[in-house]
């Protein structure tokens, strides 16, 4: 359980003055069942994210923390609790209202990248960009993630770094108010995992994204206004960073 | 390009091995439907445009002999729009080259006039000579068997006395779509033709001048044609006449009509089976396609995809397949279509068989597939798009395994590992494989179904010509005649045994329900033609009462013990009341037995004879064709092996080529079926099968654990797709092969069985071997990279 300072400080703005909430989660649990057997991944959780800030989710695996990106994304329902984005309730949308909420604001960067496999990057992006209302041109995002010259490559002709920030690129295309990444460099090595973290870092500094990035990765962390660490479906501690780095700052 | 359609295609390219069965599956069923359907729309419009351009009469009549002057009484009976009297005469031909006697029938040339009826449609030569003596137009079919062509000459025998006949013309007529022998089941061109002569010379030679022996009219719209008729037969009876009948009961229109209706059945029954069977498949393949996409379908949901959006994506894609597969198999049909009318103008003599392709017959094909496909599409699709995104992105849990039955049952320690893996594999995924199962043994349904009928044609023919009927030839004299008739023909060359019989014309009725039929009288003792059902069981004759045939009886309405109405329509035209005293279950015609001796007694003639049945030695036939052929009182001789024969050559011969093209169409889609389950099951379990693979299996024992699933599947589908066979094509026997001129029985030969079986394990054994080389080139280290 969380102590009184840590519960104040996972709803804290960093930068107390200028930030309203986009997300308030409050008292959220999960359980879902696996096979068998019944699954506990959130235990009741509050949390709030601000505008523009950039969020680093840590734990080990198993420790709820994709569970609470998927219902802040609008992938997934919780069991009981609260979830506002903005004035929305989210845990009470239905399917349509979800996909509606989801295709309007939210960004998704998953650690498969979970790309089309027969359309090239431009295409996976322009996937995105037909069903947007402000979309950026699929070139201008994969500019934004340093792939111009990779716009007609098919998924399997890149590298796992190069799909990822493709999937970044369609994630942002959309220019939404939230990116939410789900182990971005998970399957990525440092030098790859850098260059994406690089391109996340300036989607949130170049257009304003409120970014959230779930991670195992403690050093990841670094680059995060806040760092939120879970445990065990719990919110474990809360940090604010006063002195971030820049990914290619992070010391591997 | 849109990056959805974009995607629909390199989706398609990807998985163009599975595309193209499940094309050539909607092909194969649409080409059946288009091929059947068309086919008999085609032979439907040939017929009525024939009917209709060539003033088909509706009504006939036959007299002795009337004068001239009852057609205008004839005209004056309410509801006849136009009467054609005419003169027609059954003669003998003799043909050179043939050994056998051959019969003509004669009739007077309609005038060529528009408003004529039955008109003639000249092929080839020219039309009569008004006025000219020794001409003669010739029927297409009797021309064609003999070479005839315009000019040539033929010998007849007219009244007693040889004429040499000039054939100025070979024609086709409406009368004549199928040129058959009065009281024939089984049509001869080689032994029967129509001559069409001059009236003026034709009444001459029969002493007919200023008279007619017969009459065809038409009727007004709305015309109350039973009626027409009833006063038609008051005004021809005491001119010896002998009944009328309408359109429906007109021989060759009676043929054409139940040659549609067996093609209906052919045509409708087969083929919906086909294309519900390719539906059927389509689904089935299209759900487990989509269910492979579930992760992709999770993404676009993500992203923000509506599921309506997500659908019709996958929607599209499967309208592809339909659009492919339909175009493909509406072209194929059309062309077997083709070859199929083709066939049947060398039996049915239209002026014009066009092969029609029906928007109508496409349409309803193209919609009942893309029904199919869209209905297992969105299935699919709202199972893959209720789950959350985030679960639909996560691999598949665990699926719950246990022992399987066998295990339970303590026989484990029977089983190798490999085949428990099989067992329990089925087992957990029960609707799966009950479906491939299913599919599989709907397959060899459909084979079956395709090769069947030929198997009952047989036993038909064997139990009805070969095992009932033991004579050789069927002697119909010129007039009922003595026992003289009969001591004279028994003293022939080569006759073995003769059996003589006394065939009239009749009406049969109960309750409102009425046919004309033939009455054929038989001796108690008759050993050549036996009356016997279709379990080839001897039926008694009892010595008073009729037997009559078991669909006869179903139509009249009529069990054993109940009475039935008989007119007989010739001598003095009796009317009595007759019990029926058995049912004979047979396989042709509408045919009604009594015994000789009460028929004679009924018809109050003394012990009068219509002609014999004949058992001949084979050696001598040759003599007693020529004697018979010149024995004046011998009106005609029907040689059943001959017509057997010609039966074998023609509609026989038609079936086995609609057979084969369906058979075709079976096995493709047998292979579709098969393929495709093998290989999106190697798809569903690839990374099972790779991590196998890297752990230490060969190549043999994942392959054995992918295709063992598919051998005991297709093992187990083989009874099921035998009762299924046999089931439809009860089904089809019941209503297509089931009327009044033709029955057949559910024969199946084991053969067609073994046959269905093979080409099933031939298509099972190819997909093996194709999904064997995708599993040898499997990129272990890929599909263990990439999550699932």
């Amino acid at each position: 359980m969380m102590n009184a300072d840590q519960r104040e400080a996972a709803s804290q703005p960093v930068f107390a003055a200028e930030r309203e909430a986009v997300f308030q989660a409050r008292a959220i649990t999960k359980v879902y069942r696996m096979g068998e057997v019944e699954v506990h991944a959130l235990r009741g959780v509050d949390l709030d994210l601000f505008a523009g800030e950039l969020v680093v989710l840590l734990g080990p695996s198993g420790s709820g923390k994709s569970t609470l990106l998927n219902i802040l994304g609008g992938l997934d329902v919780p069991t009981s609790g609260t979830v506002h984005y903005r004035d929305h309730d989210l845990s009470k949308f239905d399917d349509s209202a979800l996909t509606r909420y989801r295709r309007e604001h939210v960004g998704f960067v998953f650690q498969f990248y979970n790309l089309i496999p027969s359309l090239t990057a431009r295409e996976n992006v322009a996937l995105i960009t037909r069903i947007a209302e402000h979309p950026m041109k699929p070139d201008e995002a994969l500019a934004l993630v340093g792939l111009s010259e990779r716009a007609d490559h098919y998924p399997s002709q890149m590298s796992g770094g190069e799909q990822q920030r493709v999937a970044i690129a369609r994630a942002i295309a959309k220019r939404p108010e939230v990116l939410l990444c789900d182990e971005p460099t998970g399957a990525l090595d440092v030098q790859t995992g850098v260059l994406v973290l690089e391109a996340i870092r300036r989607i949130n500094v170049e257009i304003g994204t409120t970014v959230a990035v779930i991670t195992h990765n403690a050093v990841i962390a670094d680059m995060a206004d806040r760092v939120i660490s879970l445990l065990d479906g719990h919110i474990a501690s809360v940090r604010i960073n006063s002195a971030k780095l820049s990914p290619k700052e992070l010391a591997w | 390009m849109d990056p959805f359609n974009v995607k629909l295609w390199r989706d398609l390219w990807r998985m163009r091995g599975q595309a193209l069965a499940i094309i050539l599956v909607i092909a194969s069923g649409v080409a059946t439907y288009v091929m059947a359907l068309c086919t008999l729309e085609s032979l439907k419009r040939a017929q009525a445009e024939y009917y209709e351009q060539y003033r088909f009469a509706e009504v006939f009549a036959h007299a002795k002999r009337a004068p001239q002057a009852l057609e205008a009484r004839i005209a004056a009976i309410p509801g006849i729009a136009q009467v054609q009297t005419r003169v027609v005469a059954n003669v003998k031909v003799q043909m050179p080259g043939l050994t056998e006697p051959a019969t003509a029938k004669l009739i007077s040339a309609p005038e060529p006039l528009r408003s004529a009826l039955n008109q003639l449609h000249v092929r080839k030569g020219r039309y009569l000579e008004p006025g000219a003596r020794d001409e003669a137009i010739v029927s297409e079919g009797f021309a064609e068997v003999h070479g005839l062509a315009p000019g040539d000459r033929v010998q007849v025998i007219m009244n007693g006395r040889l004429r040499e006949l000039v054939m100025v013309g070979i024609a086709v007529s409406p009368e004549f779509i199928y040129q058959i022998r009065e009281g024939d089941i089984l049509p001869d061109d080689r032994r029967f033709g129509v001559f069409w002569m001059n009236r003026d010379d034709l009444a001459s030679a029969f002493d007919l001048d200023g008279a007619f022996n017969d009459v065809a009219c038409t009727l007004m719209p709305g015309a109350a044609e039973t009626e027409v008729l009833r006063q038609l037969d008051l005004l021809t009876q005491p001119y010896g006449g002998t009944g009328t009948v309408g359109r429906a009961d007109q021989s060759s229109n009676k043929f054409v009509m139940n040659e549609l209706q067996e093609l209906r059945g052919m045509a409708v029954i087969v083929p919906t089976i086909f294309l519900g069977i390719s539906a059927f498949l389509l689904h089935m393949v299209i759900s487990r396609l989509i269910g492979l996409e579930r992760e992709q379908i999770a993404a676009l949901k993500a992203f923000g995809y509506t599921r309506y959006e997500v659908g019709w994506h996958y929607v599209k894609l499967v309208l592809l397949f339909v659009v492919l597969g339909s175009v493909l198999g509406t072209v194929v049909g059309a062309y077997f279509g083709e070859l199929v009318s083709g066939l049947y103008r060398h039996f049915f003599r239209f002026v014009a068989l066009r092969f029609y392709l029906d928007p109508r017959v496409v349409l309803s094909a193209v919609a009942v597939t893309a029904g199919a496909a869209i209905v297992g599409t969105l299935a699919t699709v709202w199972r893959a798009a209720a789950l959350p995104p985030a679960e639909a992105m996560r691999p598949e849990p665990p699926a719950t395994f246990g022992p399987s039955v066998m295990e339970r049952f303590g026989l484990q320690r029977l089983l190798p590992e490999s085949v428990r893996m099989i067992l329990r594999q089925l087992e957990r995924r029960p609707v799966k494989s009950l479906l491939t199962c299913l599919g599989i043994a709907l397959a060899i349904a459909a084979l079956i179904l395709g090769s069947f009928s030929l198997d009952a044609i047989d036993y038909a023919i064997d139990a009805q010509y070969v095992a009932a009927m033991r004579e050789d030839l069927n002697v119909l004299f010129t007039e009922p005649s003595s026992n003289r008739a009969l001591h004279s023909l028994e003293r022939l060359r080569g006759v073995r045994l003769c059996e003589p019989f006394r065939a009239v014309a009749a009406r049969i009725g109960h309750g409102h329900a009425e046919r004309r039929v033939e009455i054929l009288g038989l001796s108690a003792e008759a050993e050549l033609h036996r009356l016997m059902d279709i379990d080839c069981h001897k039926v008694p004759l009892p010595a008073e009462g009729v037997v009559l045939s078991e669909k006869l009886g179903e139509v009249l309405g009529v069990q054993v013990g109940d009475q039935v109405q008989v007119e007989i329509l010739e001598g003095q035209r009796p009317r009595v009341e007759l019990p029926v005293v058995g049912l004979v279950n047979d396989f042709a015609g509408t045919a009604v037995y009594m015994r000789r001796d009460a028929l004679n007694r009924l018809m109050r003639e003394a012990d009068v004879i219509s002609g014999a049945f004949v058992a001949a030695d084979a050696g001598a036939l040759d003599e007693l064709y020529g004697e018979l052929k010149n024995a004046p009182r011998v009106a005609a001789v029907s040689i059943k092996g001959a017509a057997i024969q010609s039966f074998r050559e023609t509609i026989a011969e038609n079936i086995l080529r609609m057979r084969s093209f369906i058979v075709l169409f079976a096995g493709v889609i047998a292979v579709g079926v098969v393929y495709n389950s093998a290989s999106i099951s190697l798809a569903e379990r690839g990374r099972e099968l790779a991590t196998l693979r890297v752990i230490g299996f060969s190549r043999a024992e994942v392959s054995l654990l992918l295709l063992g699933e598919l051998v005991l599947l297709t093992l187990a589908a083989i009874p099921v797709g035998m009762l299924l066979g046999y089931g439809l094509a009860g089904l089809v026997i019941r209503f297509s092969y089931d009327t009044e001129l033709f029955r057949l029985p559910l024969v199946i030969n084991r053969s067609t069985y073994g046959f269905a079986v093979a080409v099933t394990l031939a298509a099972a054994l190819g997909s093996a071997l194709a999904v064997r080389r995708m599993l040898d080139r499997l990129d272990l280290v890929a599909v263990l990279k990439t999550k699932e």
